[in-house]
Protein backbone atom coordinates (compact mmCIF):
# COMPACT_ATOMS: atom_id res chain seq x y z
CA UNK A 1 0.00 0.00 0.00
CA UNK A 2 2.56 2.69 1.03
CA UNK A 3 4.60 2.34 -1.93
CA UNK A 4 7.52 5.31 -3.06
CA UNK A 5 6.47 6.65 -5.72
CA UNK A 6 6.57 10.33 -7.26
CA UNK A 7 4.00 11.67 -5.57
CA UNK A 8 5.81 10.49 -2.15
CA UNK A 9 8.57 11.91 -3.76
CA UNK A 10 7.43 15.23 -4.58
CA UNK A 11 5.99 15.68 -0.46
CA UNK A 12 9.19 14.83 0.75
CA UNK A 13 11.23 17.57 -0.79
CA UNK A 14 8.58 20.11 0.00
CA UNK A 15 8.56 19.13 3.48
CA UNK A 16 12.07 19.09 3.30
CA UNK A 17 12.10 22.93 1.86
CA UNK A 18 9.66 23.90 4.26
CA UNK A 19 11.78 22.42 7.17
CA UNK A 20 14.76 24.77 5.25
CA UNK A 21 12.16 27.27 6.39
CA UNK A 22 11.86 26.90 9.51
CA UNK A 23 15.40 26.81 10.13
CA UNK A 24 16.40 30.30 8.87
CA UNK A 25 16.00 31.66 12.12
CA UNK A 26 18.98 29.32 13.44
CA UNK A 27 20.83 30.82 9.95
CA UNK A 28 20.85 34.13 11.48
CA UNK A 29 21.71 33.03 14.89
CA UNK A 30 24.41 30.88 13.86
CA UNK A 31 26.10 33.39 11.14
CA UNK A 32 26.09 37.07 13.14
CA UNK A 33 27.26 35.43 15.94
CA UNK A 34 30.06 34.65 14.01
CA UNK A 35 30.73 38.15 12.77
CA UNK A 36 32.77 41.22 14.08
CA UNK A 37 31.13 44.19 14.95
CA UNK A 38 31.71 46.48 11.79
CA UNK A 39 30.70 43.55 9.31
CA UNK A 40 27.75 42.61 12.29
CA UNK A 41 26.32 45.96 11.07
CA UNK A 42 26.93 46.59 7.64
CA UNK A 43 25.79 42.89 6.32
CA UNK A 44 24.07 41.00 8.54
CA UNK A 45 22.13 38.82 6.25
CA UNK A 46 25.46 37.66 4.45
CA UNK A 47 27.06 34.66 4.91
CA UNK A 48 30.47 35.91 7.26
CA UNK A 49 33.25 36.97 5.18
CA UNK A 50 35.48 36.80 8.82
CA UNK A 51 34.90 35.09 11.20
CA UNK A 52 34.99 36.17 15.25
CA UNK A 53 34.97 33.93 17.93
CA UNK A 54 36.05 36.63 20.09
CA UNK A 55 32.02 37.30 20.49
CA UNK A 56 31.77 33.86 22.35
CA UNK A 57 34.02 35.21 24.83
CA UNK A 58 32.76 38.57 25.54
CA UNK A 59 29.50 37.15 26.28
CA UNK A 60 30.43 34.57 28.25
CA UNK A 61 32.47 37.07 30.56
CA UNK A 62 30.52 40.08 30.06
CA UNK A 63 27.50 38.02 30.45
CA UNK A 64 28.35 35.87 33.76
CA UNK A 65 26.91 32.54 31.65
CA UNK A 66 29.59 30.68 33.46
CA UNK A 67 27.92 30.89 36.57
CA UNK A 68 24.82 31.01 35.25
CA UNK A 69 24.95 27.74 32.99
CA UNK A 70 26.32 26.64 37.04
CA UNK A 71 22.92 27.57 38.57
CA UNK A 72 20.98 26.23 36.17
CA UNK A 73 22.56 23.11 37.13
CA UNK A 74 21.60 23.77 40.28
CA UNK A 75 18.36 24.32 40.15
CA UNK A 76 17.08 22.39 37.59
CA UNK A 77 18.86 18.92 39.29
CA UNK A 78 18.04 20.18 42.69
CA UNK A 79 14.12 19.83 41.75
CA UNK A 80 14.59 16.95 40.09
CA UNK A 81 16.01 14.98 42.13
CA UNK A 82 13.82 16.17 45.03
CA UNK A 83 10.64 15.63 42.83
CA UNK A 84 12.17 12.00 41.74
CA UNK A 85 13.19 10.94 45.42
CA UNK A 86 9.89 12.34 47.45
CA UNK A 87 7.67 11.45 44.21
CA UNK A 88 8.39 7.85 43.68
CA UNK A 89 8.64 7.43 47.79
CA UNK A 90 4.72 8.80 48.25
CA UNK A 91 3.24 6.76 45.33
CA UNK A 92 4.47 3.41 46.19
CA UNK A 93 3.01 4.21 49.82
CA UNK A 94 -0.33 5.16 47.60
CA UNK A 95 -0.55 2.59 45.48
CA UNK A 96 0.63 -0.41 47.94
CA UNK A 97 -1.82 0.53 50.26
CA UNK A 98 -5.98 0.24 49.79
CA UNK A 99 -8.49 2.22 51.70
CA UNK A 100 -9.66 5.76 51.52
CA UNK A 101 -6.61 7.33 52.97
CA UNK A 102 -4.76 6.41 49.98
CA UNK A 103 -7.65 7.58 47.58
CA UNK A 104 -7.91 10.88 49.29
CA UNK A 105 -4.25 11.57 48.74
CA UNK A 106 -4.42 10.53 45.12
CA UNK A 107 -7.22 12.78 44.59
CA UNK A 108 -4.81 15.68 46.32
CA UNK A 109 -2.39 15.16 43.82
CA UNK A 110 -4.42 14.40 40.58
CA UNK A 111 -6.38 18.29 41.27
CA UNK A 112 -2.92 19.28 42.27
CA UNK A 113 -2.61 18.96 38.37
CA UNK A 114 -5.24 20.64 37.11
CA UNK A 115 -4.69 23.67 39.71
CA UNK A 116 -2.73 26.70 37.89
CA UNK A 117 0.04 27.93 39.64
CA UNK A 118 -0.09 31.66 38.94
CA UNK A 119 -2.37 31.99 42.39
CA UNK A 120 -0.09 30.49 44.49
CA UNK A 121 2.87 33.22 43.69
CA UNK A 122 2.32 35.81 44.91
CA UNK A 123 1.26 34.33 48.12
CA UNK A 124 4.32 32.61 48.29
CA UNK A 125 6.96 34.69 47.37
CA UNK A 126 5.66 36.99 50.55
CA UNK A 127 5.81 33.69 52.42
CA UNK A 128 9.63 33.04 51.21
CA UNK A 129 10.49 36.43 51.80
CA UNK A 130 9.38 36.17 55.13
CA UNK A 131 11.88 32.76 55.71
CA UNK A 132 14.56 34.90 53.31
CA UNK A 133 14.76 32.71 51.03
CA UNK A 134 13.67 35.11 47.77
CA UNK A 135 16.88 35.21 46.05
CA UNK A 136 18.33 31.90 47.21
CA UNK A 137 18.27 28.43 45.04
CA UNK A 138 16.50 26.77 48.21
CA UNK A 139 13.28 29.00 47.59
CA UNK A 140 12.73 28.78 44.17
CA UNK A 141 14.13 24.99 43.90
CA UNK A 142 11.04 24.88 46.86
CA UNK A 143 8.32 26.17 44.63
CA UNK A 144 9.43 24.46 41.67
CA UNK A 145 9.22 21.13 43.27
CA UNK A 146 5.78 22.27 44.67
CA UNK A 147 4.47 23.05 41.33
CA UNK A 148 5.40 20.17 39.22
CA UNK A 149 5.15 17.25 42.51
CA UNK A 150 1.62 16.74 41.99
CA UNK A 151 2.52 15.18 38.23
CA UNK A 152 5.63 13.13 39.39
CA UNK A 153 3.38 11.26 41.89
CA UNK A 154 0.55 10.75 39.51
CA UNK A 155 2.95 9.50 37.01
CA UNK A 156 4.69 7.31 39.58
CA UNK A 157 1.29 5.71 40.95
CA UNK A 158 -0.37 4.65 37.81
CA UNK A 159 2.88 2.75 37.03
CA UNK A 160 3.63 1.76 40.72
CA UNK A 161 -0.26 0.18 40.30
CA UNK A 162 0.89 -1.95 37.87
CA UNK A 163 3.96 -3.82 39.40
CA UNK A 164 4.12 -6.97 40.37
CA UNK A 165 4.61 -7.62 44.48
CA UNK A 166 6.55 -11.36 43.82
CA UNK A 167 9.95 -9.32 43.88
CA UNK A 168 9.12 -7.13 47.03
CA UNK A 169 7.99 -10.78 48.52
CA UNK A 170 11.16 -12.24 47.48
CA UNK A 171 13.37 -9.20 49.09
CA UNK A 172 11.36 -9.70 51.96
CA UNK A 173 11.83 -13.27 52.89
CA UNK A 174 15.20 -12.41 52.41
CA UNK A 175 15.25 -10.23 55.32
CA UNK A 176 15.67 -7.17 53.80
CA UNK A 177 13.88 -3.66 55.18
CA UNK A 178 11.41 -2.27 53.71
CA UNK A 179 13.63 1.15 53.03
CA UNK A 180 16.15 -0.99 51.46
CA UNK A 181 13.51 -2.81 49.36
CA UNK A 182 12.26 0.14 47.63
CA UNK A 183 15.86 1.42 47.21
CA UNK A 184 17.29 -1.99 46.10
CA UNK A 185 14.22 -3.42 44.39
CA UNK A 186 11.06 -0.69 43.41
CA UNK A 187 12.59 2.13 42.63
CA UNK A 188 14.85 0.69 39.77
CA UNK A 189 11.69 -0.91 38.14
CA UNK A 190 10.26 2.81 38.21
CA UNK A 191 13.05 3.90 35.73
CA UNK A 192 10.97 4.44 32.94
CA UNK A 193 8.60 7.09 34.96
CA UNK A 194 11.86 8.28 36.36
CA UNK A 195 13.13 8.89 32.68
CA UNK A 196 9.32 10.39 31.97
CA UNK A 197 9.37 12.83 35.26
CA UNK A 198 13.01 13.88 34.62
CA UNK A 199 12.84 14.61 31.19
CA UNK A 200 10.05 16.66 30.69
CA UNK A 201 10.44 18.65 34.26
CA UNK A 202 13.63 19.16 33.66
CA UNK A 203 13.18 20.48 30.51
CA UNK A 204 10.25 22.96 31.60
CA UNK A 205 12.60 24.17 34.49
CA UNK A 206 15.86 24.79 32.44
CA UNK A 207 14.08 26.83 30.11
CA UNK A 208 11.72 28.92 32.46
CA UNK A 209 12.24 32.47 33.10
CA UNK A 210 9.37 33.73 34.19
CA UNK A 211 9.52 32.23 38.12
CA UNK A 212 13.49 32.69 37.77
CA UNK A 213 13.52 35.86 37.01
CA UNK A 214 11.01 37.34 39.84
CA UNK A 215 13.05 34.96 42.75
CA UNK A 216 16.05 35.36 41.84
CA UNK A 217 16.44 38.82 39.36
CA UNK A 218 19.17 40.60 40.98
CA UNK A 219 21.31 38.04 42.76
CA UNK A 220 24.35 36.06 41.61
CA UNK A 221 22.24 32.84 41.75
CA UNK A 222 19.87 33.73 38.22
CA UNK A 223 19.97 30.83 35.80
CA UNK A 224 20.79 31.40 31.94
CA UNK A 225 17.62 32.66 30.56
CA UNK A 226 17.45 35.26 33.06
CA UNK A 227 21.61 36.05 32.52
CA UNK A 228 20.49 36.41 28.83
CA UNK A 229 17.71 39.01 29.76
CA UNK A 230 20.26 40.77 31.65
CA UNK A 231 22.51 40.76 28.89
CA UNK A 232 20.14 41.74 25.80
CA UNK A 233 19.18 44.52 28.13
CA UNK A 234 22.99 46.16 28.29
CA UNK A 235 24.17 44.81 24.82
CA UNK A 236 20.89 45.82 23.46
CA UNK A 237 21.08 45.59 19.31
CA UNK A 238 24.56 44.25 19.24
CA UNK A 239 23.44 41.31 17.77
CA UNK A 240 26.06 39.80 17.24
CA UNK A 241 26.92 39.85 20.93
CA UNK A 242 23.50 38.83 22.47
CA UNK A 243 23.51 35.77 19.69
CA UNK A 244 26.68 34.72 21.07
CA UNK A 245 25.09 34.75 24.51
CA UNK A 246 21.88 32.97 22.70
CA UNK A 247 24.28 30.11 21.21
CA UNK A 248 25.66 29.50 24.84
CA UNK A 249 22.38 29.56 26.46
CA UNK A 250 20.75 26.92 23.68
CA UNK A 251 23.53 24.73 23.30
CA UNK A 252 23.50 22.38 26.46
CA UNK A 253 19.82 21.75 25.73
CA UNK A 254 20.80 21.19 21.86
CA UNK A 255 23.17 18.93 22.68
CA UNK A 256 20.96 16.67 24.98
CA UNK A 257 18.55 16.66 22.14
CA UNK A 258 21.05 15.46 19.43
CA UNK A 259 22.63 12.71 21.93
CA UNK A 260 18.73 11.86 23.15
CA UNK A 261 16.35 12.80 20.40
CA UNK A 262 14.47 9.97 20.96
CA UNK A 263 14.08 9.29 24.63
CA UNK A 264 13.56 13.25 24.95
CA UNK A 265 10.50 13.21 21.96
CA UNK A 266 9.18 10.25 23.93
CA UNK A 267 9.81 11.54 27.31
CA UNK A 268 7.52 14.42 26.15
CA UNK A 269 4.82 12.73 25.25
CA UNK A 270 4.65 8.97 25.58
CA UNK A 271 5.04 6.09 23.84
CA UNK A 272 5.36 7.19 20.06
CA UNK A 273 5.93 4.24 17.50
CA UNK A 274 8.94 5.23 15.61
CA UNK B 1 15.19 -17.54 81.64
CA UNK B 2 17.39 -18.22 78.57
CA UNK B 3 14.66 -20.33 77.16
CA UNK B 4 12.11 -17.31 78.02
CA UNK B 5 14.25 -15.09 75.50
CA UNK B 6 14.71 -18.51 72.97
CA UNK B 7 10.87 -19.02 72.74
CA UNK B 8 10.12 -15.11 72.79
CA UNK B 9 12.41 -15.06 69.84
CA UNK B 10 11.46 -17.91 67.73
CA UNK B 11 7.79 -16.51 68.29
CA UNK B 12 8.95 -13.54 66.56
CA UNK B 13 10.44 -15.24 63.91
CA UNK B 14 7.16 -16.97 63.42
CA UNK B 15 5.52 -14.37 63.40
CA UNK B 16 7.46 -12.71 60.49
CA UNK B 17 7.19 -15.98 58.62
CA UNK B 18 3.59 -15.92 58.91
CA UNK B 19 3.57 -12.19 57.54
CA UNK B 20 5.50 -13.08 54.90
CA UNK B 21 3.23 -15.75 53.44
CA UNK B 22 0.44 -14.00 54.02
CA UNK B 23 2.12 -11.21 52.31
CA UNK B 24 4.14 -7.35 52.38
CA UNK B 25 4.30 -5.39 55.39
CA UNK B 26 1.91 -2.11 55.01
CA UNK B 27 4.24 0.23 53.54
CA UNK B 28 4.24 3.01 56.53
CA UNK B 29 2.04 6.09 55.80
CA UNK B 30 4.77 8.53 57.07
CA UNK B 31 6.93 8.16 53.17
CA UNK B 32 3.74 10.17 51.95
CA UNK B 33 4.35 13.12 54.67
CA UNK B 34 7.28 15.04 52.70
CA UNK B 35 5.53 15.21 49.58
CA UNK B 36 1.98 15.86 50.97
CA UNK B 37 3.19 18.54 53.16
CA UNK B 38 4.93 20.42 50.33
CA UNK B 39 2.28 19.86 47.61
CA UNK B 40 -0.71 20.66 50.42
CA UNK B 41 1.26 23.99 51.32
CA UNK B 42 2.80 25.13 48.21
CA UNK B 43 -0.37 24.41 46.07
CA UNK B 44 -3.41 24.29 48.07
CA UNK B 45 -2.52 26.93 51.32
CA UNK B 46 -0.86 29.80 48.52
CA UNK B 47 -3.51 29.18 46.34
CA UNK B 48 -6.04 29.72 49.02
CA UNK B 49 -4.38 32.68 50.28
CA UNK B 50 -3.78 34.05 46.85
CA UNK B 51 -7.84 34.06 46.68
CA UNK B 52 -7.94 35.98 49.61
CA UNK B 53 -5.25 38.47 48.66
CA UNK B 54 -7.19 38.95 45.34
CA UNK B 55 -9.78 40.80 47.39
CA UNK B 56 -7.52 43.02 49.04
CA UNK B 57 -5.39 46.35 48.53
CA UNK B 58 -2.03 44.53 50.17
CA UNK B 59 0.90 46.74 49.32
CA UNK B 60 3.25 43.32 50.18
CA UNK B 61 5.19 45.08 52.79
CA UNK B 62 2.38 46.14 55.45
CA UNK B 63 1.56 43.74 57.85
CA UNK B 64 -2.23 44.41 57.13
CA UNK B 65 -3.99 43.51 54.39
CA UNK B 66 -7.38 45.83 54.02
CA UNK B 67 -10.33 43.89 52.17
CA UNK B 68 -11.60 45.50 49.53
CA UNK B 69 -14.22 43.81 47.91
CA UNK B 70 -14.20 43.54 43.87
CA UNK B 71 -12.52 46.71 43.56
CA UNK B 72 -9.21 45.44 42.04
CA UNK B 73 -11.79 42.84 39.81
CA UNK B 74 -13.35 46.41 38.93
CA UNK B 75 -10.27 48.01 38.19
CA UNK B 76 -9.45 44.91 36.15
CA UNK B 77 -12.10 45.77 33.70
CA UNK B 78 -11.94 49.42 33.85
CA UNK B 79 -8.37 50.34 33.28
CA UNK B 80 -7.81 50.33 30.14
CA UNK B 81 -3.84 48.38 30.73
CA UNK B 82 -5.14 45.28 31.92
CA UNK B 83 -8.15 45.25 29.96
CA UNK B 84 -6.17 45.05 27.14
CA UNK B 85 -3.94 42.45 28.68
CA UNK B 86 -7.32 40.17 29.17
CA UNK B 87 -8.27 40.46 25.65
CA UNK B 88 -4.68 40.25 24.57
CA UNK B 89 -4.21 37.03 26.46
CA UNK B 90 -7.70 35.40 24.96
CA UNK B 91 -7.04 36.90 21.39
CA UNK B 92 -3.19 35.52 21.34
CA UNK B 93 -4.36 32.34 22.79
CA UNK B 94 -7.12 31.41 20.63
CA UNK B 95 -5.42 32.16 17.53
CA UNK B 96 -2.35 29.96 18.47
CA UNK B 97 -4.16 26.84 19.48
CA UNK B 98 -5.87 27.04 16.01
CA UNK B 99 -2.51 28.06 14.03
CA UNK B 100 -0.65 25.79 16.10
CA UNK B 101 -2.88 22.48 15.89
CA UNK B 102 -3.64 23.28 12.11
CA UNK B 103 0.07 22.84 10.96
CA UNK B 104 0.78 20.64 13.29
CA UNK B 105 -1.60 18.09 12.11
CA UNK B 106 -0.70 19.00 9.12
CA UNK B 107 2.59 18.06 9.01
CA UNK B 108 2.19 14.91 11.02
CA UNK B 109 -0.49 13.75 7.85
CA UNK B 110 2.63 14.87 5.80
CA UNK B 111 5.10 13.08 7.41
CA UNK B 112 3.69 10.05 9.33
CA UNK B 113 4.53 7.31 6.56
CA UNK B 114 6.94 6.26 3.91
CA UNK B 115 9.21 9.37 3.84
CA UNK B 116 12.84 8.35 3.94
CA UNK B 117 13.84 11.53 5.72
CA UNK B 118 10.66 10.68 7.56
CA UNK B 119 12.61 10.77 11.44
CA UNK B 120 15.08 13.78 10.31
CA UNK B 121 12.23 16.20 9.66
CA UNK B 122 10.57 15.14 12.94
CA UNK B 123 13.57 16.35 14.55
CA UNK B 124 13.99 19.70 12.67
CA UNK B 125 10.09 20.56 13.83
CA UNK B 126 10.36 19.37 17.00
CA UNK B 127 13.92 20.60 18.37
CA UNK B 128 12.46 24.52 18.86
CA UNK B 129 10.00 23.45 21.29
CA UNK B 130 13.00 21.55 23.78
CA UNK B 131 14.93 25.54 23.58
CA UNK B 132 14.67 28.75 26.06
CA UNK B 133 11.25 30.56 24.30
CA UNK B 134 13.29 33.69 25.66
CA UNK B 135 16.37 33.03 24.20
CA UNK B 136 14.45 31.94 20.49
CA UNK B 137 12.40 35.31 20.66
CA UNK B 138 15.89 37.46 20.70
CA UNK B 139 16.30 35.48 16.65
CA UNK B 140 12.88 36.35 15.83
CA UNK B 141 13.23 40.55 17.48
CA UNK B 142 16.27 40.54 14.90
CA UNK B 143 13.97 38.95 12.49
CA UNK B 144 11.32 41.56 12.94
CA UNK B 145 13.71 44.64 13.51
CA UNK B 146 13.29 47.85 10.92
CA UNK B 147 16.87 46.82 9.28
CA UNK B 148 16.09 43.02 9.65
CA UNK B 149 15.60 40.00 7.09
CA UNK B 150 11.92 41.10 7.02
CA UNK B 151 12.10 44.17 6.05
CA UNK B 152 14.62 43.25 3.33
CA UNK B 153 12.82 40.96 2.48
CA UNK B 154 9.64 42.77 1.55
CA UNK B 155 11.79 45.34 -0.01
CA UNK B 156 13.22 42.61 -2.38
CA UNK B 157 10.03 41.67 -3.44
CA UNK B 158 8.84 45.15 -3.65
CA UNK B 159 6.30 45.35 -0.84
CA UNK B 160 8.48 47.82 0.27
CA UNK B 161 5.36 49.75 1.76
CA UNK B 162 4.53 47.28 3.93
CA UNK B 163 7.94 47.85 5.63
CA UNK B 164 7.70 48.88 9.53
CA UNK B 165 9.37 48.08 13.05
CA UNK B 166 7.24 45.04 13.68
CA UNK B 167 7.78 44.92 17.17
CA UNK B 168 7.46 48.61 17.32
CA UNK B 169 3.99 48.73 15.65
CA UNK B 170 0.69 49.14 17.66
CA UNK B 171 -1.17 46.86 15.59
CA UNK B 172 1.18 44.20 14.66
CA UNK B 173 3.23 44.03 17.84
CA UNK B 174 0.90 41.27 19.41
CA UNK B 175 1.06 39.10 15.66
CA UNK B 176 4.91 39.13 16.39
CA UNK B 177 4.10 36.95 19.68
CA UNK B 178 1.94 35.13 17.63
CA UNK B 179 4.21 34.00 15.26
CA UNK B 180 7.26 32.91 17.40
CA UNK B 181 4.37 30.97 19.45
CA UNK B 182 3.38 28.82 16.71
CA UNK B 183 6.83 28.52 15.18
CA UNK B 184 8.24 27.33 18.51
CA UNK B 185 5.40 25.01 19.13
CA UNK B 186 3.92 23.96 15.74
CA UNK B 187 6.52 21.22 16.61
CA UNK B 188 4.83 20.15 19.49
CA UNK B 189 1.55 19.41 18.70
CA UNK B 190 2.71 17.49 15.57
CA UNK B 191 4.32 14.88 17.57
CA UNK B 192 1.51 14.33 19.47
CA UNK B 193 -0.42 14.13 16.24
CA UNK B 194 1.93 11.62 15.13
CA UNK B 195 1.94 9.90 18.27
CA UNK B 196 -2.40 9.59 17.68
CA UNK B 197 -2.13 8.81 14.01
CA UNK B 198 0.60 5.66 15.18
CA UNK B 199 -2.47 4.74 16.82
CA UNK B 200 -4.60 4.13 14.01
CA UNK B 201 -4.48 0.91 12.22
CA UNK B 202 -3.66 1.23 8.51
CA UNK B 203 -6.53 -1.45 7.80
CA UNK B 204 -9.62 0.97 8.24
CA UNK B 205 -7.96 3.69 5.65
CA UNK B 206 -7.07 0.96 3.36
CA UNK B 207 -10.85 -0.69 3.72
CA UNK B 208 -11.83 2.89 2.90
CA UNK B 209 -10.14 2.97 0.10
CA UNK B 210 -11.02 0.05 -1.18
CA UNK B 211 -14.75 0.85 -0.86
CA UNK B 212 -13.97 4.04 -3.44
CA UNK B 213 -13.98 7.09 -0.46
CA UNK B 214 -11.93 9.92 -1.35
CA UNK B 215 -8.65 11.14 0.64
CA UNK B 216 -10.66 14.03 1.94
CA UNK B 217 -13.21 12.14 2.72
CA UNK B 218 -11.18 9.20 4.37
CA UNK B 219 -9.39 12.18 6.32
CA UNK B 220 -12.61 13.56 7.59
CA UNK B 221 -15.17 10.62 8.23
CA UNK B 222 -12.12 8.30 9.72
CA UNK B 223 -8.50 9.96 10.79
CA UNK B 224 -9.93 12.67 12.23
CA UNK B 225 -12.73 11.18 14.74
CA UNK B 226 -10.13 8.50 15.55
CA UNK B 227 -7.41 11.51 16.37
CA UNK B 228 -10.06 12.82 18.77
CA UNK B 229 -8.18 11.88 21.98
CA UNK B 230 -4.73 13.32 20.71
CA UNK B 231 -6.90 16.58 19.65
CA UNK B 232 -7.62 16.92 23.21
CA UNK B 233 -4.57 16.91 24.68
CA UNK B 234 -2.56 19.10 22.07
CA UNK B 235 -5.31 21.74 22.13
CA UNK B 236 -5.73 22.07 25.89
CA UNK B 237 -1.97 21.77 26.72
CA UNK B 238 -2.09 24.48 23.93
CA UNK B 239 -4.16 26.61 25.40
CA UNK B 240 -3.17 26.36 28.99
CA UNK B 241 0.35 27.45 27.63
CA UNK B 242 -0.92 29.95 25.48
CA UNK B 243 -3.14 31.86 28.17
CA UNK B 244 0.36 32.15 30.81
CA UNK B 245 2.56 33.83 27.96
CA UNK B 246 5.73 35.60 29.37
CA UNK B 247 9.09 34.84 27.88
CA UNK B 248 8.11 35.84 24.37
CA UNK B 249 5.94 39.30 25.16
CA UNK B 250 8.99 40.66 27.42
CA UNK B 251 11.93 39.44 24.47
CA UNK B 252 10.20 41.03 21.92
CA UNK B 253 7.91 43.88 22.89
CA UNK B 254 8.10 44.30 26.95
CA UNK B 255 4.27 44.28 26.76
CA UNK B 256 4.72 47.66 24.59
CA UNK B 257 4.17 50.18 22.46
CA UNK B 258 2.24 51.75 25.02
CA UNK B 259 1.05 48.76 26.08
CA UNK B 260 -0.54 47.10 23.17
CA UNK B 261 0.81 43.97 23.88
CA UNK B 262 0.55 43.28 27.30
CA UNK B 263 -0.60 39.88 28.06
CA UNK B 264 -2.39 39.33 31.65
CA UNK B 265 1.04 36.83 32.98
CA UNK B 266 3.38 40.35 32.32
CA UNK B 267 1.02 42.23 34.15
CA UNK B 268 1.03 40.10 36.93
CA UNK B 269 4.47 40.22 36.92
CA UNK B 270 4.66 43.92 36.44
CA UNK B 271 2.34 45.39 38.96
CA UNK B 272 3.07 42.57 41.62
CA UNK B 273 7.05 43.27 41.60
CA UNK B 274 7.22 46.68 39.73
CA UNK B 275 5.01 48.16 40.99
CA UNK B 276 4.27 46.68 44.80
CA UNK B 277 0.54 45.82 44.25
CA UNK B 278 0.94 42.56 45.64
CA UNK B 279 -3.30 42.45 46.14
CA UNK B 280 -3.88 43.65 42.85
CA UNK B 281 -1.24 41.40 40.95
CA UNK B 282 -3.20 38.41 43.12
CA UNK B 283 -6.67 39.90 41.42
CA UNK B 284 -4.70 39.21 38.08
CA UNK B 285 -3.87 35.82 38.96
CA UNK B 286 -6.66 35.04 39.83
CA UNK B 287 -8.58 36.19 36.43
CA UNK B 288 -5.56 33.80 34.80
CA UNK B 289 -6.55 30.84 36.85
CA UNK B 290 -10.03 30.76 36.72
CA UNK B 291 -9.24 31.49 32.80
CA UNK B 292 -6.83 28.47 32.55
CA UNK B 293 -9.30 26.42 34.61
CA UNK B 294 -12.28 26.96 32.99
CA UNK B 295 -11.32 26.67 29.24
CA UNK B 296 -9.59 23.52 30.10
CA UNK B 297 -12.63 22.16 32.00
CA UNK B 298 -14.74 23.30 28.55
CA UNK B 299 -12.32 21.98 25.82
CA UNK B 300 -12.08 18.43 27.64
CA UNK B 301 -16.11 18.12 28.37
CA UNK B 302 -16.38 19.65 24.61
CA UNK B 303 -13.88 17.12 23.25
CA UNK B 304 -14.88 14.07 25.58
CA UNK B 305 -18.23 14.60 24.39
CA UNK B 306 -17.53 13.75 20.75
CA UNK B 307 -15.21 10.79 21.35
CA UNK B 308 -18.03 9.56 23.29
CA UNK B 309 -20.74 10.24 20.21
CA UNK B 310 -18.10 8.09 17.77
Amino acid sequence: MHRYTWRTFSRELSLLVIAAVWWIPFYFLVTIALKPDLEALASPLSFPQSVELGNFGTAWSQGSLGRALVNSIVLTGGTVVILVALGSLCAYTIARRAGAMSTALYLLFVLGIILPFQLGLVPTYAALRELGLVGTYAGLILFYAGIWMPFSVFLYTGFARALPREYEEAAQVDGASQLRIFRKVVFPLLRPVTGTVAIFTGLIIWNDFFLALIFLSGTDNTPLPVAVYSFVAEFASRWNLVFAAVIVALLPVLAFFVVAQRHLIRGFTGGIKT
Amino acid sequence: MVSTIGSEASAAVTVKRRRARRGLPRVPWVWVLPAVVLVILLRYVATAAGGWYAFTDWDGISREARFIGLDNFREILEDPVSRGALENTILLAVTFVAAANVIGLALALALNRTLKTRLLLRALFFAPVVMSSLAVSYIWQFIFSYTGPLNRFLDAVGLDSWQRAWTGDPTWALWTIFVVLVWQFAGLAMVMYLSGLAGIPDELDEAAAVDGASAFRRFWKITLPLLAPAITVSVTLSLIYGLGVFDQVLALTGGGPVDASETLATQIYKQTFAFGRFGYGAALSLVLTVLITAMALAQLSILRYRERRL
